[in-house]
C-alpha cells in the first residue's frame, strides 16, 4: 500500500510524528526569553541583531610565515577570528627534528618547535583584537604559554588577551587521538590552565569542550552532548578543586559542536543543550552569575556529513549546516569546506565557506529576529525530548560507567562510540541511511584523485634548521634551569603555567618540554576495547 | 582444509589519531568471522611488525589517513622481506590516491582499499587470498 505513512526515527532514537500540535509542547518546560535563564532561545537578548556570529575558518600551513600570510589574507577578506591548525608532531609534543616526526612536519598544519615560530606566525596580528583559536590539546599548556608570551612581547597585558584554546584532552581519547599522557595528569594540566587563566587572563577561553570530535567518531547527537557535558563537568570540578568559585571561570569554558544529519534534530539538540547547561551550572554548581550559565558554542558544518562523491554537493550541504547553526543561535561558525572530504581545503573552497556565512547574515536576514523557530510545536517538542535523552545518557556515564574519567581510562566510551560508528557505516553501505550521491543518485564520475597536500621536505628541513639556529643562540643555562622548574612543578601540585612560560621565554623546544612532562607523567596505556 | 580461523592485525601507524576507520573495519572483519587484533594508535612500523610476529597473524591491515602510506608501506614490506615473513598478506586502507596504488602493489601490498570501500569487497578479497595460502 503506497498510502502508508513512512516511519521516521531520528539518529537519537526519537520517533517523529507527521504533525505536531500545541498539546505536544510541555507547558511546564520554560521557553523563556532570549538572554534569560535557561537561555533556550539564545544567550543574548538581541543575538545577531546586535552582533553577528563570529566567522572562523580553520587554517595553518607548513611554515609559520606561510600561516601568517594566510591569516592576513583571511582578515583582509572580512574574517574576524582565526583558527590555527598545528602539524601532528607539534600536537604530539615532538620537535620537527624528531625521528618520529619524519614525513609529518608541516603536513596538516603549522610546525611549532619554539616560541620563535609563534612570534613569526602572529607577527602583525593584534592578539587583543583578533580572537585566535588554537587547535591544540595534549600540549595545550606549553602552546598557550607561547601564545601568552607572544602577546606580552606585543605589549598586550595578559588581562587583555583574547582567544580560545581547544585544550580538551578527554575527547582526544574518544576521538582524534592526539593524546600523550595518562588521563589523570592530562586532566590536571587542564586544571592548571583554567586556574592560571582565571587569575591572569580572564578574557581568554582556556578550554573548548568538543562534542564535535566525539560525534565525528561515531556518537549520535544525544551522546555528543552527553559526553561533552560529562567532560565539561569534570573540568569544572578541577577548577573548583583549585579553590575557584564556579563564577570565576566556568563562563570561560566554551563548546565546539557538530552539525550534520537530520536538520531539526540538530537545532533541537542545541536548544536543549543550552537549557540543560544553564540548569547544570545553576543547580549543580550553584552559579549566581547568568554569564556562567550560558552555553557558548562554536558550531559548524561537520566533516562527517561531507562526501567524496559529487563533492560540489558539499557546498550546498555547507549552506544547510550554516543555516542550522544560525537557527540554533551559535556564537561562532566554522564550516568545513567542500573539498575537505579528500584534501586540506584550498583557498577557493575556504572562501566559499566564508561567503556562505556572509550571505546568510548580510543578504538573507537570518539574524533579523532572534530564535525564529521558537514556539514551533515540532521544534519545542523535539527540544524537550532531546534534553530528556541527554540527561539519561549522562546518568549512564555516572551510574553505569563510574564517571567520565574512569570510562575514558578504561576505553568504555571509545568502545561505545566505535560500535555506533560501525552500525552507521553498515547503514550507509546497505542504504538504510540515505546519503545523496553515495547510496542514492550515485553517478559514474570521472576518477577524482584525492589531492593530499604534497609533502614538502624542503620546508621540513627549513623548520629543523630554524630551530637549530634558535638553539644555537639561546642561553642554554637558562633553558636548563627553566626545564628543571617545569619538572619540579610537574612532580608537585604547583601550577605548571608560570614555569612553562619561563621555559618558552627561554626558547625551550616543545619536544624538550614534553620530554620532561613524559618523564614525570608517563604515557597513556591505550585500552583497546572493541 | 584447515579450520583455523584467519587472524588479522589492524594497525594504525604514525602520529595520526583518526581511528574511526580502523575500528570500524576491525569490527566489520570480526563480524565476518575473522579473528581481529587491533594495535591501537601511534604505532611505529617496528611495533606493528613485532605484534604481527607475536600474534602470528595471516593478514596485516594498515589504516593510513595522513598521506604517508608510501614510506610506511616501504618500511614494513622491507622488514617482512628481510625476515622471511613475506607470506603475510598486507592490506592498506584510508586516504589513498588512485595514482599511488600501482606503487603500493609493486612494493608487495596485496590489496588497497581507499575510503568508501565496502565491507563485502574487503572480506571477499581476504577470503580469496587466504584460501590460496592455506
Amino acid at each position: 500500500m503506497s498510502s502508508k505513512i513512512r516511519e521516521v526515527v531520528l539518529e537519537s532514537g526519537i520517533q517523529v510524528k507527521p504533525v505536531y500540535n500545541p498539546e505536544d509542547v510541555d507547558p511546564k518546560k520554560e521557553i523563556g526569553q532570549p538572554g534569560e535563564f535557561p537561555f533556550t532561545r539564545g544567550i543574548h537578548p538581541y543575538m545577531y541583531r546586535q552582533r553577528p556570529f563570529t566567522m572562523r575558518q580553520y587554517a595553518g600551513f607548513g611554515a609559520p610565515h606561510e600561516t601568517n600570510q594566510r591569516f592576513k589574507f583571511l582578515i583582509e577578506n572580512g574574517q574576524n577570528a582565526l583558527n590555527v591548525a598545528f602539524d601532528l608532531p607539534t600536537q604530539m609534543g615532538l620537535d620537527s627534528s624528531d625521528p618520529l616526526a619524519e614525513g609529518e612536519v608541516g603536513r596538516v598544519g603549522m610546525a611549532v618547535d619554539t616560541l620563535a615560530d609563534m612570534e613569526v606566525a602572529f607577527a602583525g596580528i593584534p592578539l587583543d583584537q583578533i580572537s585566535v583559536s588554537l587547535t591544540i590539546n595534549a600540549v595545550a599548556a606549553p602552546i598557550m604559554a607561547m601564545y601568552f608570551v607572544v602577546a606580552e612581547k606585543q605589549g598586550i597585558p595578559l588581562a587583555e588577551v583574547r582567544g580560545t584554546a581547544q585544550n580538551d584532552i578527554l575527547k582526544e581519547y574518544i576521538g582524534r587521538g592526539a593524546w600523550i599522557f595518562p588521563v589523570e595528569p592530562a586532566v590536571r594540566l587542564i586544571g592548571d590552565t583554567i586556574e592560571f587563566c582565571a587569575g591572569h587572563a580572564p578574557k581568554y577561553y582556556p578550554v573548548s569542550v568538543c562534542g564535535y570530535h566525539i560525534r565525528e567518531s561515531g556518537a549520535n547527537p544525544v551522546q555528543e552532548i552527553a559526553y561533552a557535558y560529562a567532560i565539561a563537568k569534570e573540568y569544572i570540578q578541577r577548577g573548583l578543586g583549585r579553590g575557584l568559585s564556579v563564577d570565576d571561570f566556568a563562563g570561560q569554558i566554551s563548546f565546539n559542536l557538530d552539525i550534520f544529519g537530520n536538520f531539526f534534530e540538530q537545532i533541537a539538540k542545541f536548544r536543549a543543550a543550552r537549557r540543560l547547561w544553564a540548569r547544570i551550572i545553576r543547580d549543580e554548581f550553584g552559579a549566581k552569575n547568568p554569564n556562567t550559565m550560558m552555553m557558548k558554542m562554536i558550531a559548524g558544518g561537520g566533516g562527517g556529513g561531507l562526501t567524496i562523491e559529487q563533492p560540489e554537493n558539499n557546498i550546498v550541504r555547507g549552506a544547510y549546516y550554516a543555516l542550522i547553526s544560525a537557527l540554533s543561535g551559535t556564537q561562532t561558525m566554522a564550516l568545513c569546506s567542500y573539498d575537505e572530504a579528500y584534501t586540506i581545503p584550498t583557498e577557493k573552497a575556504a572562501l566559499i565557506s566564508l561567503r556562505t556565512m556572509q550571505m546568510l547574515i548580510e543578504e538573507m536576514g537570518i539574524g533579523d529576529t532572534v530564535d525564529p523557530l521558537g514556539g514551533s510545536y515540532y521544534v519545542e517538542s523535539l527540544t524537550d525530548e532531546m534534553e530528556a535523552r541527554i540527561v539519561t545518557e549522562m546518568q549512564r556515564v555516572d551510574d553505569e560507567w563510574g564517571g567520565i574519567v574512569k570510562a575514558v581510562s578504561e576505553g568504555i566510551v571509545q568502545g561505545e562510540v566505535a560500535h555506533q560508528a560501525f552500525a552507521y557505516e553498515k547503514g550507509i553501505q546497505d542504504g538504510s541511511i540515505p546519503k545523496v550521491g553515495v547510496n542514492r543518485y550515485r553517478m559514474e564520475e570521472e576518477k577524482r584523485d584525492v589531492a593530499l597536500h604534497e609533502y614538502n621536505s624542503a620546508a621540513a628541513e627549513d623548520a629543523i634548521r630554524r630551530t637549530a639556529e634558535v638553539i644555537a643562540q639561546r642561553d642554554s643555562n637558562a633553558v636548563k634551569a627553566a626545564l628543571e622548574k617545569v619538572r619540579n612543578a610537574a612532580s608537585s601540585d604547583q601550577n605548571l603555567m608560570p614555569s612553562l612560560m619561563e621555559a618558552v621565554r627561554a626558547y625551550a623546544t616543545i619536544g624538550e618540554i614534553t620530554g620532561v612532562l613524559k618523564d614525570v607523567f608517563g604515557k597513556f596505556p591505550e585500552p583497546v576495547n572493541l | 582444509m584447515t579450520t583455523k580461523p584467519i587472524r588479522i592485525l589492524i594497525a594504525k601507524p604514525g602520529l595520526d589519531g583518526h581511528d574511526r576507520g580502523a575500528k570500524v573495519i576491525a569490527l566489520a572483519l570480526r563480524n565476518a568471522g575473522f579473528e581481529v587484533i587491533y594495535t591501537g594508535l601511534h604505532q611505529t612500523v617496528e611495533q606493528i611488525f613485532d605484534t604481527a610476529l607475536q600474534e602470528d597473524v595471516d593478514v596485516i591491515g594498515l589504516s593510513i589517513l595522513s598521506g604517508a602510506h608510501l614510506p610506511i608501506a616501504e618500511k614494513l614490506m622491507a622488514k617482512l622481506n628481510q625476515t622471511g615473513m613475506n607470506d603475510k598478506i598486507v592490506l592498506i586502507g584510508g586516504n589513498i590516491p588512485e595514482r599511488d596504488i600501482p606503487s603500493l602493489k609493486a612494493l608487495g601490498v596485496a590489496g588497497v582499499f581507499p575510503t568508501g570501500s565496502s565491507f563485502d569487497e574487503i572480506t571477499t578479497f581476504i577470503q580469496s587470498k587466504t584460501l590460496k595460502v592455506s
